[in-house]
């Protein structure tokens, strides 16, 4: 029995969009976490808070990954119907509440976890109206 | 501040309605102008540098990243004083609104499987947005 490549493909993009942006996201949450709240809306002190997030290095691990994730999700684009590939990539919900509770040890509330066990059966159901 | 207190600010619907609309679209026309450039057959890093330098000639991803942007300003500026617990779910409608696009626009067929999938996300990430948005001792 043989596995059809452009399958291979395709689950590979769709993994490296969900792991890619949600890791991106997180690394970048937990860079603008260790500068501090933002509480000084002026332009000099916006770009006074940029250049301080720039010197975390997290920060531009998380633009890697978030670039990664938008190259994987042009190819993916060129492959699948639009109305998948957007709402297939909601799984970075469930992949999100996993990862914040892990790396940035945030508590998830049992709501939170309904509403990703919700979006994990609409992603199902997504992939299985695929057809 | 909270965007429920007090009813919803004109400026928080104008801004929502500009984020249902630029993201959608911006993913749209990103798909539109991906698929007009066809399938990628193999990853070999030539054919992947040609595939992605045909991409960013194109007018269409040209327009779909511009709009992709529109939405995370809007995006980023509605979070500046609206809650966090409040836009994710109501951006989530922006799944409708690309099935739609993507039916009615792009010509793709959207089965009722699918529809109800959507409409469980929906409903799932407007689970995730009503709870707690910080639950960490801030440092």
């Amino acid at each position: 029995m043989s596995i059809d490549p452009a399958l291979i493909r395709k689950v590979v993009l769709f993994f490296l969009v969900v792991c890619a942006s949600t890791a991106g996201e997180l690394c970048i949450s937990r860079a603008m976490k260790s500068i501090g709240e933002v509480k000084d809306f002026r332009p000099l002190a916006l770009l006074r808070t940029i250049w301080s997030a720039m010197q975390v290095g997290v920060l531009w691990v998380g633009l890697a990954l978030m670039t990664v994730a938008f190259f994987s999700m042009l190819m993916l684009l060129s492959m699948e119907n639009v109305s998948f590939v957007v709402p297939a990539t909601a799984l970075s919900y469930a992949a999100g509440a996993y990862g914040s509770r892990i790396f940035l040890g945030e508590r998830v509330a049992h709501l939170r976890w309904a509403g990703v066990v919700l979006v994990c059966i609409g992603v199902a159901l997504v992939w299985q109206g695929k057809g | 501040m909270s965007s429920q207190h007090g009813g919803l600010h004109l400026k928080t619907i104008v801004f929502l309605l500009l984020m249902v609309v630029f993201g959608p679209l911006g993913d749209v026309f990103l798909g539109k102008g991906m698929r007009e450039l066809g399938e990628l057959n193999s990853w070999a890093p030539a054919d992947l540098l040609h595939f992605f330098s045909r991409a960013f000639t194109s007018g269409t991803v040209w327009l779909g990243i511009v709009l992709l942007i529109a939405f995370f300003v809007c995006y980023t500026l509605l979070l500046s004083w609206a809650d966090f617990s409040f836009v994710q779910p109501a951006s989530s409608f922006a799944y409708v609104i690309v099935a739609l696009l993507g039916h009615y626009f792009l010509g793709e067929v959207v089965s009722v499987t699918r529809w109800f999938g959507i409409a469980l996300i929906c409903l799932g990430v407007l689970f995730v947005g009503h709870t707690p948005h910080s639950t960490t001792e801030p440092s």
